[in-house]
């Protein structure tokens, strides 16, 4: 058996028994990426020395009895948006293609403080804009249910690395879907925490109002694991908050009776895939089988999400990019007449088309003269979408619907017609505008064997409710690993 | 709307990006499919809603005024493109 | 025929505060470091960085505020704004433009006896840029970010100004203001207050105001003053030649005497400002303003009052006195010590006021210590030393800040007192200067003055001039 096909907790447990050492955990996960990175591209950097090194002072503390906690001496992947110190952290750019930040994610830092193992970086959508993780200055990454599918995205690499067995667990970030949707078309589970449960610091911002830093995992326990290590004040990023309910393994307890689970029937309607829809139904009743109340309801302004999101997202956007210079670190162009043209051959030749589109609207909607009929307009959108979320959050605990219309796509599909690939962010978005948690699970696969994916959502801070009806779903089935994997004989 | 050259050209200049003529058509293919896509948004009546920039109510996070920082220039300064004496050097730029 | 012109000024100050440490980062503001050594990630503009907002900035910003009779913003919240430039690590700047800190403010100036108010617009933090230095060695530039990060207000008036008097005036009484608080050391030469000049003129009489231009560049009150002068008569003479006066900000040149356009392609002025996501609003509550209230100093007004009643000074002295919060406080200090409040003010208002104009210096920039100068009132007072003395000691304290008491020892400047010495050289004196004491006895009182002068000279200036005065003329 290899160790890579355990969860991150039982792997955890095997190195605290002492039955498995760090450094084998570590040798397991790098021999996996050998073995199996050159057909998926998951990673974008691979710390070989790095992570040995840090396997040996792991373990050193766990024999020392200085580490002790779930995830002591399990190997990790973390996306490549977040800072790691030392680390090329590249965001899938060729404007960041030589970046090796000072400072370390706080996520990070914490999974660190927990004994965790950094195996490397993964791939992503340039600077997380993308849903196929094929707008990678370094590849596409592939699905390892099928090579010839994307992995979703933009968290995609994190996705397939937990998929492929090449690693655990992984960190990814979600500002419009990328945990949850990659999660879904690879068969594995994330969480979009609450916006400020986790610190943003040391995350290179996409939409700033809506990114948040989650686990992506085999199953619903080593997500709220993960979590539950993840999720702390910072004091070095102003919109983290300080709470005391992070005990999320607390709410990992097989019971959904009085459960109540509303679905937004506008979540089926035109444009879903008949499987999904079928799937996620069928997950529906299973809930309900074992106690869940379960009702339909409307949860209006559904269509009006995408818009008031990519408004919004590029906005910032377009903002949070414009450090990107040349002057203080990356890529700088080669030739120039004077600074000006510095600034501009250099993000020109830096940056991918997906984000130059996304600045350029974003520069536009924040314009003189259009501020109010397009940025202002989508803030009182954002505002009327979170007060029917609170609305439906009266009546329901437990919000049930699919992650994304289809299954994963073809590679080269959707980077075609971009308009149709934000499409696909339909019921992702007014989640991170609402600002609320999410997560994604597997529940089932469609007809050509790929897998389907539903999102529990729930009220702000309420993670611990969405774990729990997460966690009592996964009861019912058993982990599927992508078959390909097996037909390899891997 | 339709986005014309000027508008290209303009937004160019707030975005500093420099597009190719083959790059500035499909910019401006994109961007007015983009409007008239998020144009959506004008069915809805939106009069009298607070535009929401924050979410959640927080409110009030601050730093006591305490130094904190030491000095990290040198570790900082590697990224740089181009150094010299310290500072991080550009082309040559009037006040 | 040329017609009558009214100037119309509105200024926009920007005052750096003196916080120990940058606006949103834990990076020392203090001046004088090597390039970039105060610098971290947030003011560097390194991705993934966040800014989180020093709390004794907005406490400055809101005592300016309540100084300058404004309205605080109880729901305030910062916007970024977005535009490249080197010295601006994310090209955004974090600033206000829809809510700012404080509203509707105003303050009294008075030129030539007249008294006026002057209204403030609004009062809103942002962040400093850092420093450009232009190296001519291989042609490029070169940034430090240092200053980056340090926090300002930008205070903005109302176009309420119509001289350069009043412009002086209204920054002038801006700087006290803001140097009592403690907010800022306000020193125009060294950037820490920056004023920008909106100007534009109109028919006297007329009701609308005319284009307005935005100066910038403006390093002393006398570039001030100048930069207005030319800048009204330029738009003078574009209206009389029948042009337009075109609205863009224009940079003075101080040695050339001019100003230029500052125009480029590449300059759009549209900086797309929308709210910080990264910080969250700032809420005022009552009961912190009324904290922040109660913490405020004394201002320029009420030292006055307080003086008058306390120490018996002139007015006069009063005004000059606590016209510089530093010397008003090297004045309190002193008295503190002992010193007599008539002759602490007599050294501040002469020799003091004497050595300034000398050294072409702002009585802010008084650097000698109230103790030294209260250890020379009291060795005058004893008669240690002689006035002449003390007055050369003075210079050595005003300069060097040096303690008068050491410096009396070691240069052997102590008044002689022995009798019999100063008998035996006043004897001296008399047989050496005959005609003179002839003249002195002959009537001409004048000629005891030479005498006493003579004696001076050869007791090497150590000896007490009465004393002197009175042996003479007993001895004639």
């Amino acid at each position: 058996m290899d160790l890579m096909s355990l969860t991150a907790v039982e792997l955890g447990k095997k190195i605290a028994s002492g039955e498995v050492s760090v450094i084998e955990a570590t040798k397991a996960a790098l021999s996996r990426i050998k073995q199996l990175d050159m057909d998926y591209n998951c990673f974008v950097t691979v710390d070989e020395e790095g992570a040995l090194a840090q396997a040996e002072i792991v373990q050193k503390k766990i024999d020392a009895g200085e580490l002790n906690g779930p995830l002591a001496g399990v190997p990790v992947a973390i996306k490549d948006n977040m800072c790691v110190n030392g680390m090329l952290t590249t965001c899938s750019s060729k404007i960041l293609s030589n970046f090796k930040p000072t400072y370390t994610a706080d996520a990070v830092l914490r999974l660190q403080e927990a004994g965790a193992v950094i195996i490397g970086k993964t791939n992503m959508d340039e600077f997380a804009m993308g849903s196929t993780t094929e707008t990678s200055y370094y590849g596409e990454t592939k699905n390892p249910w099928n090579i010839n599918c994307v992995p979703g995205g933009s968290s995609g690499g994190s996705a397939a690395a937990v998929a492929a067995e090449e690693v655990p667990y992984a960190l990814g970030s979600d500002t419009g879907g990328s945990i949850r949707q990659p999660a879904a078309f690879c068969g594995v589970t994330g969480i979009k925490p609450t916006y400020g449960r986790v610190s943003r610091y040391g995350l290179i911002a996409y939409g700033s109002s809506l990114d948040q830093i989650g686990p992506l995992a085999k199953d619903v326990t080593d997500c709220a694991t993960i979590l539950e290590i993840i999720s702390t004040h910072d004091s070095k990023d102003s919109t983290s908050v300080d709470r005391n309910d992070t005990d999320f393994t607390s709410a990992l307890v097989d019971d959904v009776k009085g459960l109540k689970i509303g679905i937004p029937k506008d979540y089926f309607g035109e444009g879903i895939d008949a499987d999904v829809k079928e799937q996620v139904m069928a997950a529906a009743r299973t809930l309900e089988e074992k106690g869940a109340v379960v009702e339909e309801f409307d949860l209006s302004l559904v269509e009006y999400a995408i818009p008031a999101y990519y408004i919004i997202a590029s906005a910032e956007a377009s903002s949070n990019l414009e450090r990107f210079d040349g002057v203080k670190y990356g890529y700088r162009t080669e030739e120039f007449t004077d600074l000006h043209n510095m600034y501009k051959k250099t993000r020109s030749e830096g940056f991918g088309p997906e984000v130059k589109r996304r600045i350029m609207l974003g520069s536009f909607v924040l314009s003189s003269g259009y501020y109010d009929a397009y940025y202002i307009k989508a803030l009182r959108t954002k505002a009327l979408i979170k007060q029917a979320f609170d609305k439906a959050f009266e009546k329901y605990d437990v919000i049930l619907g699919p992650v994304a219309p289809t299954t994963a796509l073809k590679l080269g599909e959707s980077l075609s017609d971009p308009l149709k690939m934000y499409l696909g962010d339909i019921y992702t978005v007014s989640v991170n505008l609402a600002g609320l948690p999410g997560i994604s699970l597997p529940c089932g696969s469609d007809r050509n064997g790929m897998p389907v994916g539903m999102q529990l959502l729930g009220k702000p801070f309420d993670e611990k409710t969405i774990i729990r009806a997460g966690y009592a779903f996964e009861r019912t089935r058993e982990y599927q690993r992508p078959a390909a994997l097996t037909e390899r004989g891997l | 709307m339709t986005i014309t050259d000027e508008t290209i050209e303009y937004v160019g200049i707030l975005a500093k990006l420099e597009l190719s003529e083959e790059e500035k058509e499909q910019a401006k293919k994109d961007m007015s499919d983009m409007l008239a896509y998020v144009g959506k948004l004008n069915e809805l009546d939106t009069d009298g809603v607070e535009p929401m920039s924050h979410t959640f109510d927080v409110h009030n996070v601050f730093r006591e005024d305490v130094v904190t920082n030491g000095d990290d220039r040198e570790n900082m300064i590697l990224n740089a493109p181009e150094r010299k004496d310290g500072c991080y050097k550009v082309p040559k730029t009037f006040d | 025929m040329s017609k009558a012109y009214e100037t119309v000024i509105g200024l926009e100050v920007h005052v750096e505060l003196a916080t120990k440490t940058k606006i949103f980062c834990g990076c020392s503001t203090a001046f004088g470091g090597a390039p970039n050594t105060h610098t971290c990630p947030v003011c560097t503009g390194m991705p993934g960085s966040l800014p989180v907002l020093n709390k004794g900035v907005v406490e400055k910003a809101v005592a300016v505020g309540l100084a300058t009779n404004c309205t605080i913003t109880t729901d305030c919240k910062f916007d970024r704004k977005n535009y490249f430039y080197p010295d601006n690590p994310q090209n955004y700047q974090i600033s206000q433009l829809y809510y700012p800190i404080c509203r509707n403010g105003k303050i009294e100036i008075e030129t030539e006896g007249k008294k006026k108010w002057i209204g403030i617009h609004e009062i809103h933090m942002e962040e400093d840029a850092g420093k450009l230095v232009h190296d001519s060695y291989d042609d490029s530039s070169l940034v430090d970010f240092n200053r980056s990060g340090v926090p300002l207000i930008e205070i903005v008036s109302e176009p309420d100004m119509r001289s350069a008097e009043e412009v002086i005036a209204y920054l002038d009484k801006l700087r006290l203001i803001i140097q009592y608080l403690g907010a800022s050391d306000c020193k125009l030469n060294e950037g820490s207050m920056r004023a920008d000049v909106n100007l534009s003129i109109r028919e006297v009489g007329a009701e609308q105001f005319g284009t307005r231009t935005e100066m910038k560049n403006l390093n002393s009150f006398k570039a001030i003053a100048r930069a207005i002068e030319n800048e009204r008569e330029r738009q003078i003479d574009l209206l009389e030649e029948g042009k337009e006066v075109i609205q863009e900000t224009r940079r003075w040149d101080d040695t050339k005497g001019y100003s230029y356009a500052m125009r480029s392609k590449e300059d759009a002025q549209d900086y797309r400002y929308f709210p910080d996501p990264d910080l969250v609003p700032i809420r005022i509550s009552e009961e912190w303003l009324e904290e922040i209230r109660a913490k405020q100093p004394e201002l320029r007004a009420e030292k006055q009052e307080r003086y008058k009643k306390e120490y018996d000074i002139p007015d006069y002295d009063i005004d000059i006195i606590t016209a510089s919060k530093r010397m008003a406080d090297v004045f309190e200090e002193t008295i503190a010590l002992g010193a007599a409040p008539k002759k602490v003010s007599n050294w501040l208002m002469v020799e003091t006021m004497r050595l300034l104009k000398e050294h072409e210096k702002e009585a802010d920039e008084i650097s000698f210590s109230a103790a030294n100068l209260a250890k020379l009132i009291q060795l005058v007072e004893t008669r240690a030393i002689n006035g002449t003395v003390a007055k050369e000691v003075f210079e050595k304290i005003f300069a060097e800040d040096i303690d008068p008491e050491q410096y009396v020892e070691e240069h052997g400047l102590k008044t002689v007192n022995d009798e019999g010495a100063l008998r035996k050289t006043i004897e001296e004196v008399i047989a050496a200067n005959p005609q003179s004491v002839e003249d002195y006895r002959n009537g001409k009182e004048k000629a005891i003055g030479f005498l006493v002068g003579q004696t001076m000279k050869a007791m090497k200036g150590k000896a007490d001039p009465g004393m002197v005065n009175q042996m003479l003329k007993e001895l004639l």
